[in-house]
């Protein structure tokens, strides 16, 4: 892997994440006559939530925000990867196999979140993935009309994954929330000052018909040889199996922090810490979106904005109204967080030979007399594997309570032959 | 197929898919839901779908441990599983 000097750019303001926040702080950072860069990791803009929607918008939403960006001057980066900070103002991007440097004055970081999971008996099997992880799937080829799929975990992704595979012609054997409906009822009750989503809600209910959504259930087992072949649910009292093709399973959501750490931004218990106009404790490096703390399309739409405004021309009064509607959005994740709280009984599903670090193999056995993270990966190597614990990190927190401390660059597996080349240049050495 | 499909290779089988497709999608759909033995040896697959979890990893056109879920299908593209 070698750095391609033709390829390094800089920009105005770098956005590093082409989600809804990510193209939110592009449109408006571009609209302010800045040279913005958008950089994402994957193939195509959109992020995880507007996968594969740029041609054919699934919602206004989405329609209205690829528009935008349809009609903005910036420098789209897509399937560039970043792996470090090579100095101050500049980072280290990975694209193709070939390394780049990106040099900013102003950053945004939209690094989004990913789903959590959790272990539990034969979750490492084939066809077990995640609930956004069989939808993105779904979106990018994989034909799933006439397959059996289980839905299950926790959260509101877990209806638009399963109204989303309907549509695709899946057969849903049943949608599986482990919080309590009593949770689940005052969350409902609470949207009644948010009209927009009670029909938001009402048109994922309608979209998934018949279809059990069950409340207060979860899995325990998945079964299978070499493959899935069904999965074994609990209500607490009794436990059934369910024969599928896929199991759909993710407990909610946790922020991408890997990036904001590696820049020296404070991190706090819900993610990255801003300050009212979404900067960091960095100057100049701004954080918008799932990455400051999970709250959904508006508030990271808000946030976006609100960042590249920031970014783009300090702190200018004609955006300050934005602050009010993010507050709000921001109220309305709070409320829906805890309508989902994990439920105890979920830190007690692996057994002592169930994997929890799916890299290594490190069996949730081997983790019972570790007292912290470190200690965990030092003794066991949990979290040492490519992912660099970003599943069993996020895992370990909510099972052990273990922080995951300090990240080290490269954020990213990345070829070893030039990023020695690369930091040498630098007058600090991260690596 | 229609006429703007990609030809590619999975373990030198010649298949052919929809402009678009992921390498992981590819994958599932001719080869099945084993991609790769895990370090003991259990059977693995695409996770998270976003790469993040590297479960996915395959080795494509030389380059290894490319996440294939982030990987979209091209024309004359060399893909190689790690299934015995």
């Amino acid at each position: 892997m070698f750095l391609d000097v033709s390829k390094n750019r800089s920009f105005d303001v770098l956005v590093i994440g082409g989600g809804p926040a990510g193209m939110a702080a592009t449109v408006t950072a571009s609209g302010e006559g800045r040279k913005v860069g958008l950089v994402d990791d994957n193939p195509d803009l959109g992020g995880q939530i507007w996968r594969g929607e740029r041609k054919k918008p699934s919602s206004a939403e989405a329609r209205v925000v690829f528009e935008e960006l349809q009609k903005s001057t910036f420098e789209a980066l897509p399937g560039t990867r970043i792996v470090g900070l090579v100095r101050p103002g500049t980072l280290l991007a990975e694209a193709s196999g070939s390394l780049v440097e990106l040099s900013y004055q102003s950053l945004i970081l939209a690094t989004g979140a990913r789903e959590l999971f959790l272990p539990f008996p034969g979750w490492t099997l084939p066809n077990v993935m995640g609930a956004g992880g069989l939808q993105a799937l779904a979106k990018s080829g994989l034909p799933i009309a006439g397959k059996s799929v289980v839905v299950a975990g926790s959260g509101p992704l877990l209806l638009a994954v399963a109204a989303h595979l309907k549509k695709k012609g899946a057969i849903l054997r049943g949608i599986f929330e482990q919080a309590p409906l009593s949770k689940l009822v005052k969350f409902g009750l609470g949207l009644w000052t948010e009209p927009s989503k009670i029909s938001q809600a009402i048109d994922l209910r309608w979209q998934i018909g018949a279809v059990r959504y069950r409340a207060g259930a979860w899995p325990v087992e998945a079964v299978g040889g070499e493959v899935l072949r069904s999965v074994k649910l609990t209500d607490g009292k009794k436990v059934w199996s369910v024969d599928c093709d896929y199991l759909a399973c993710g407990f909610g959501l946790v922020p991408n922090l890997e990036l904001p750490a590696i820049l020296g931004c404070s991190i706090g218990p819900g993610g990255t810490i801003v300050d009212e106009w979404q900067q960091t404790t960095v100057e100049n490096v701004y954080c918008a979106g799932e990455a400051t703390g999970v709250g959904g399309l508006d508030l990271s739409l808000f946030e976006g904005k609100i960042a590249g405004h920031a970014a783009a021309s300090g702190r200018p009064d004609k955006a300050r109204f934005l602050l009010n509607y993010r507050d709000k959005a921001r109220r309305f994740a709070r409320a829906l967080d805890e309508s989902f709280a994990l439920r105890d009984e979920l830190r007690h599903l692996a057994k002592a030979d169930t994997i929890v670090c799916r890299c290594e193999d490190v069996p949730a056995g081997a983790l019972a007399g570790r007292t912290s993270w470190v200690d965990a990966k030092l003794q066991t190597r949990c979290g040492m594997g490519p992912c660099q614990g970003r599943i069993c990190g996020a895992a370990t927190s909510f099972l052990h309570g273990w922080e995951r401390g300090s990240v080290r660059p490269p954020i990213f597996p990345v070829g070893v032959e030039n990023l020695a080349e690369v930091y040498s240049n630098s007058a600090s050495s991260p690596v | 197929m229609p006429d703007d499909s990609i030809a590619l290779t999975i373990d030198g089988q010649a298949v052919r898919v929809a402009p678009g497709t992921s390498v992981a999608a590819a994958v599932l759909i001719f080869q099945g839901p084993g991609f790769r033995r895990s370090v003991t040896g259990t059977p693995r697959g695409p996770l998270c779908g976003m790469g993040i979890c590297y479960e996915c990893r395959l080795t494509i056109d030389g380059l290894p441990q490319r996440t294939s879920c982030q990987t979209v299908c091209q024309a004359g593209m060399e893909v190689v599983t790690d299934v015995p």
